[in-house]
Parts: C-alpha cells; structure tokens; sequence
C-alpha cells in the first residue's frame, strides 16, 4: 500500500494494528457510519456478530434495520441484495461460507452480474457478497473450498481477495464503493493470524491494483490470499540458497492488474502462480495462459502452477492437500530445472 | 388454520388414555437406553474436541426423542437421508460404536475414510445415506429416492431430517413439492429446534408452524411434542404407514428444542433466550420418558445404573479402540473421486508421493472455528 491510496485528509489519521477480521469489521462500520444506504444481512450476523465474528457490533451499533439476520437461504440472501441494490440501498450480504453459496448462484451469475449489460446500463447492482473461503482450518469438504474460479469466469462480477489486515479494509471500502457488484472473498485461515497496521477512517485500496509483496530477480511468483504469505516464506527459505523471488499479491482477480504482472514476469523471466484451488481450470490456469500469450518471449522456463489437487477438499489429508512452503519451493525450482 | 401440538405424555410420564401405542417392554427400555446412550455419546464427542483430541462436535442434546422416535418408526429396510443431528439412529442401526468415533477421528476406520469433518456420516450398511453440510439437500434427495422406489415397485419408505433452518432452504420446497406431486413415499421430519445457530425459529418463517405449510403442497402436515418420544412415534408410525400404503409423503414438525450450543465452536449463552431455557431443561425428553418407565414399572435404579454405566463403558471400549486406528494414508486422498483414477489423477498422486518421498510436505493447518 502506497502513501496515495490512502486520501489524507479525510477520516481520521494514525492506524491501529488489526488482525484481518478486525479490518474487515472496521471496514464496513467506516462505510456504514459515511453512508447511511450501506446496510449488512446474512445468516448470524446480528445478536452473534457472524459465525466468525467479522460483525460484531454492527447490530448494537446501527440496529436492525441497517444489520439483520435473515432465514436460512443464500438465494433469499442474494436475490434480495440484488433487490435493494437495484432500488439504491448498497447491500453487503454475508455468506457466511463460500461453500454454501450455491443456492444462490443461479442469483449471482446469472442476475447480479448481468443486470447492467441487459439493461443496456439501466439497471445496475452496486452489491458486495463478503464471504470466507479456502482451507486450512480443519474444516473439511464444506468449509474450505477456494470456488473463485466460477466468479471469475462470469462477466460482470469483480473478484477480490485481500492477504493483509490492512487491504482487506481498503479493498472492501473501494468495493462497497464500487459500482458494480463485488465478490469479496475472505481467506479465513488468515482472519486472526498475521495481525498488521491499518490506517483509521478512511482508507481506500483501488481494485485492480495488485502489489508487489517481495521483490526479487529470479522468478515470480503470482498469488492471492492465504497463498501469499505460505509464499513468502518459500522465498525467505529460496533466499537462502541464493534465488531472488518476486511476490506479486494479485489483491482482485477479476479485472487483473496485468501491467504489474507482465512487467515482474518480463524482469525475472520465470513465473510459479500457486491457488489452493483444485488445479485443473482454477484461476491459475488463466494467468498461465496469459503469459503464455503476452510474455512468451520473455520466459526462461515452463510457467508452474502449484495448486490444490483435483480431488474435493479432503478433511484428515487436509495438510497435504494444501499447497505448503515445500510444494512452492518445489516448483520454483522446476522453473529452473524441467 | 392452526395445528394442535400432539402430546401423549404429560410432564409425569402419564400417558393420555386411549394414545398410548402400548410398546412391548423389552422395547420401552431398549429405547430408553438409546436415548440415554445417545446423550452419553454427545457428551463424550463434545468432551474429546474440548480436548483436541477431535476436530469438532456437534450434540443432538434435548432431541433425544424427536429423532429416536421417527426413525423407530421404520423398517431397518427403509432408508434414511439425515441431517446432521441425530445421531441416535446409528445407534437404532446397530452401527457400533466404535466405527461411529472413528468418523470422529476421520481414521482409516472411518466409512468414509475421512474424507469430511466429524459428525458427517455415511453408514449404507444402516441405509444411513452420506450427510453433507449443505442446509436442506438431503430433502430433495429423498423425494427422488421415494420416486425411484415407486418406479421398481419397491415399498421402500424413506425418512428425511431438517432443523427450522431448514425450512428456508430452496430444498425444502423443492423436495416436499417433488414427493407430494409425484407421490413419493417419504417423512419429512423438521426438528424444530428452536435455533438455527443464533438464529431464532420465529426469524426463519411469518408461519404460525413448520408443519402448516404441508397444506400448500398438498400433504398432510403435523405437529408433534418433540420431546415425547411414545407421541413422535406414533405421528411418524401413521405418516411411515401411509407412505408404505401409496398415499405419498407427509411433513411431521417435531417441536423441540436444542439444549446445547449449535456446535463446538458456537457459545449459545451469547443469544439465546434464558427464561426460555429454563423452561425447556423442565421438559427433558429423557426425564419425562423415565417417569413413564417408572410408572410401568419398567424403570428402577439399578434399570438406571446398567443404562449409564453401561453406555459409558461401551463408549470408552469404542474410544479407546478408535483412537488406536491410524489415519488413511496419503495416496487414499486421490480415490473415490471417480470410480477409477483419472489419468490426472494418476500423476498427482506421483507428483505427492515423490514430494513426501524428498521429505516434508505438509502445511500446519489451524483449528476449524464453527
Ligand atoms: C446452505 C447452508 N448455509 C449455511 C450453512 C451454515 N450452517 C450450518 S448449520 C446452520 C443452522 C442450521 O439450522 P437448522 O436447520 O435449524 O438446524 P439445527 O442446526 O438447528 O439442527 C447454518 C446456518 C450451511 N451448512 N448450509
């Protein structure tokens, strides 16, 4: 995060340290306390402050007119924000896990994201769907699957993900803003680990806008999320047997930053991208493919992805479904030797 | 149009003259001591997450009876699609125990191999159909398995679980809808429990009851004290009977209430309704069903003492011998995703093996928080 992105000035100043789902609470009361058609329903969110706790207070604090409990169903949670956010209320609905969105999705790809192009720019959905994702909590086949690929494969829905306390409270206040609708997806394994400073009051991180999370020379390593800091430390290790790793945290997924992603895997000539997501048509495979026709020419060796196998989420093998430091480090090093 | 709450025993264990189904003794007691284990299980279940000795729990405490009773009313060929709580029925089953926990433990003793969290189930040896986490799937499932069963002419009859929270799903609708047009034979029992997590039943719905809306589907819809094992049978008995008969499906709504937190990782003294709860501890589906025993004389202290201790040893034996199993190995992660590995498949499993083989792989995964 850059000096710029923050808007001095506005807000207050100073930052706090926060863990994620610290951020992503303040976030959201920051929205809610500057505009007052930002409302947040879900399952759980009231009287328990969401199954995680991401918010906490907002009952207390705005009532529940601004943050209710609904019944038990993602369609009714989503069709009603489309609802809303076509009459001009800026819904942030909660699915309290990515696994259990299924019911709406016919909701999500099929209304939210296509209400702006059938109406020819009438009718619009300015709409967040916050909801945890991914693994590495011992939550077996329903409460860890990394599912943004469907997102992302559906014009007219942005994809975001945030890896640090302080753009994950950026980057939901730009897509609170946004005019379109968002799928913002919360890496929960991260929720409470990692805690970091986060600017008070306003703070916004433009979507579309990845950040290079290490520098190096050698290869790249494109990733998003919980992968980013199991990244880092595979290049702490790499470092030490002398291989420079850049970082690029992609931060959205969908529209993708490629000019920062082009230009890292131009300098180092190599790229590992790693998802947790099952291998085969996740996400990675579309940046793989994009280098592929864009960087050719620049590429040193074959662009490796690691990923999570192509099996569901298992709950005992978790561990070793998981791309950890050692997968990473095993394919930086087939970028060099294949 | 509202729906009487059936009750056949009152707070004494008295039974209403004329509804009592008059079980046979051996058979009182024996659901006695189901519903007595079943609470002893819950308990350790929970007691082994608190000691990280298992990833998660989640008890069916105060629903003893409500899930008991339904599902006595089968046949052990009629199959079940559960949710997530009511883990009494493996023990009606004849599931032993042992292999219960190992599902716990996600072992290699697990049926499932350890493929999903603990308390998700799948047992085909007790038509006990796999259990998923998604709310209110299983309910579709039935109605289709209850078509399938008329086409083959079979008089199979199937029974489905849901909570209140259920009710909201698009599968509640979807699955009574299927079963009452095309006739299927299967139960529907919502446990109403009172929660859905933190979410209040009167949140879920602007119906006066779950078991009204049967009517818009057309079926019969019933409403039954959960709590009163002899009347969740007899309304589940009458609803099993019509569906072996070829009149289709029937909505039972057991009323109920969940005396423990939702799960393991939930602390219900955040929201629920005090006075309430104390209401309900009053109406303890085990306490009421002991007076009953007592007033036929089925029922005495050392009838008591056989029933705890010996599900306590029972359950140790199982713990003990459940932990002892080791867990699946690695290359089992790659099976069952199809009948026969995939070619992909095949060379992943490689690209693990040799990685392990190099040592180390394996990230350090957290603690599940719900
Ligand atoms: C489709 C879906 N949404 C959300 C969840 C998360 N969740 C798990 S249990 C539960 C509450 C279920 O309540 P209810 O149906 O009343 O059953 P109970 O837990 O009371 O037995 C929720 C919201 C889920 N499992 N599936």
């Amino acid at each position: 995060m850059t000096a710029t992105e923050t808007k001095a000035g506005e807000g207050k100043t100073g930052t706090k340290v926060m863990t994620m789902l610290e951020a992503i609470l303040d976030a959201m009361r920051t929205e809610m306390r500057n505009d007052d058609r930002v409302v947040v329903f879900g399952e759980d969110v009231g009287k328990k402050g969401g199954v995680f706790g991401a918010t906490a207070g907002l009952f207390e604090e705005f009532g529940e007119k601004r943050c209710f409990d609904t019944p038990l169903s993602e369609c009714g949670i989503i069709g009603a924000a489309i609802g809303m956010a076509v009459y001009g209320i800026r819904p942030i609905a909660e699915i309290q896990f990515l696994d259990f969105i299924y019911p709406a999705f016919d909701q999500i790809v099929s209304e939210a994201a296509k209400m702006r192009y059938r109406s020819g720019g009438e009718y619009t959905c300015p709409m967040v769907i916050r909801s945890p994702y991914g693994g590495g909590i011992r939550g077996g086949h329903y409460h860890s699957q990394s599912s943004e690929a469907y997102f992302c494969h559906t014009p007219g829905l942005k994809v975001v993900i945030p890896s640090t306390p302080a753009d994950a409270k950026g980057l939901l206040i730009a897509s609170i803003r946004d005019e379109d609708p968002v799928m913002f997806l919360e890496p929960k394994r991260i929720y409470r680990h990692g805690k970091g400073e986060v600017p008070l009051g306003e703070h916004v991180v433009p979507i579309g806008k990845a950040r290079i999370a290490r520098e190096g020379t050698d290869v790249t390593v494109l990733c998003y999320g919980a992968m980013v800091s199991v990244c880092e430390a595979a290049a702490a290790t790499a470092a030490q047997a002398g291989r420079s790793v850049e970082i690029v945290d992609l931060r959205t997924l969908v529209p993708l930053d490629e000019a920062t992603v082009f230009e890292s895997v131009k300098k180092t000539g190599r790229c590992v991208v790693v998802y947790e997501a099952p291998k085969t048509c996740g996400y990675g495979a579309e940046l793989s493919a994009l280098l592929a026709e864009k960087c050719i020419e620049h590429l040193e060796g074959p662009i490796v992805r690691v990923a999570g196998f192509d099996t569901p989420f298992p709950y005992t093998l978790e561990h070793l479904y998981m791309p950890d430091e050692k997968r990473v480090l095993a394919g930086i090093e087939k970028t060099f030797t294949w | 149009m509202s729906l009487e709450l059936l009750t056949i025993l009152d707070q004494d264990g008295k039974a209403q003259k004329g509804k009592d189904p008059n079980l046979p003794a051996a058979e009182l007691q024996k659901l006695y001591r189901l519903m007595v284990t079943t609470r002893a299980l819950d308990d350790r279940g929970l007691a082994l997450q608190r000691q990280g000795r298992i990833g998660f729990y989640l008890q069916s405490t105060g629903q003893e009876a409500s899930h008991l009773g339904a599902a006595y009313a089968l046949k052990d060929s009629d199959w079940l699609f559960p949710a997530y709580r009511q883990p009494g029925i493996l023990l009606l089953r004849q599931v032993p125990i042992e292999k219960v926990i190992c599902e716990w433990f996600g072992n290699a003793g697990d049926t499932s191999k350890g493929r999903q969290m603990p308390v998700h189930y799948s047992f085909r040896q007790a038509n006990f159909v796999s259990i998923s986490s998604p709310i209110g799937t299983q309910l579709t499932h039935a109605a289709g398995a209850g078509m399938a069963a008329r086409m083959r002419g079979d008089d199979t009859v199937f029974m489905t679980f849901c909570g209140d929270g259920g009710t909201s799903s698009n599968d509640f609708h979807t699955g009574l809808n299927f079963a009452a047009v095309y006739k299927a034979p299967v139960v529907f029992v919502c446990e109403n429990n009172g929660y859905a997590i933190s979410v209040p039943s009167c949140k879920q719905t602007a119906s006066e009851s779950m078991a009204i809306k049967a009517d818009a589907y057309g079926m019969p819809g019933v409403r039954v004290d959960g709590n009163d094992l002899l009347a969740v049978y007899r309304v589940c008995k009458e609803a099993v009977d019509r569906a072996r008969r070829g009149d289709g499906p029937t909505l039972v709504e057991t009323v109920t209430h969940r005396m423990a937190s939702h799960s393991s990782s939930d602390d219900a003294a955040r929201y629920r309704d005090a006075k309430d709860y104390e209401a309900w501890k009053k109406k303890d589906p085990i306490a009421r069903f002991q007076l009953y025993l007592k007033h036929k004389k089925l029922w005495n202290d050392a009838f008591e003492k056989e029933c705890v201790e010996g599900a306590k040893a029972a359950i140790q034996t199982a713990v003990n011998a459940a932990e002892a199993v080791a867990n699946p190995g690695p290359e089992t992660m790659f099976d069952d995703v199809y009948m026969n590995l995939t070619p992909q498949l095949k060379q992943q499993r490689q690209e693990l093996h040799d990685l392990m083989l190099k040592g180390g792989v394996g990230a350090q995964v957290g603690h599940f928080p719900l």
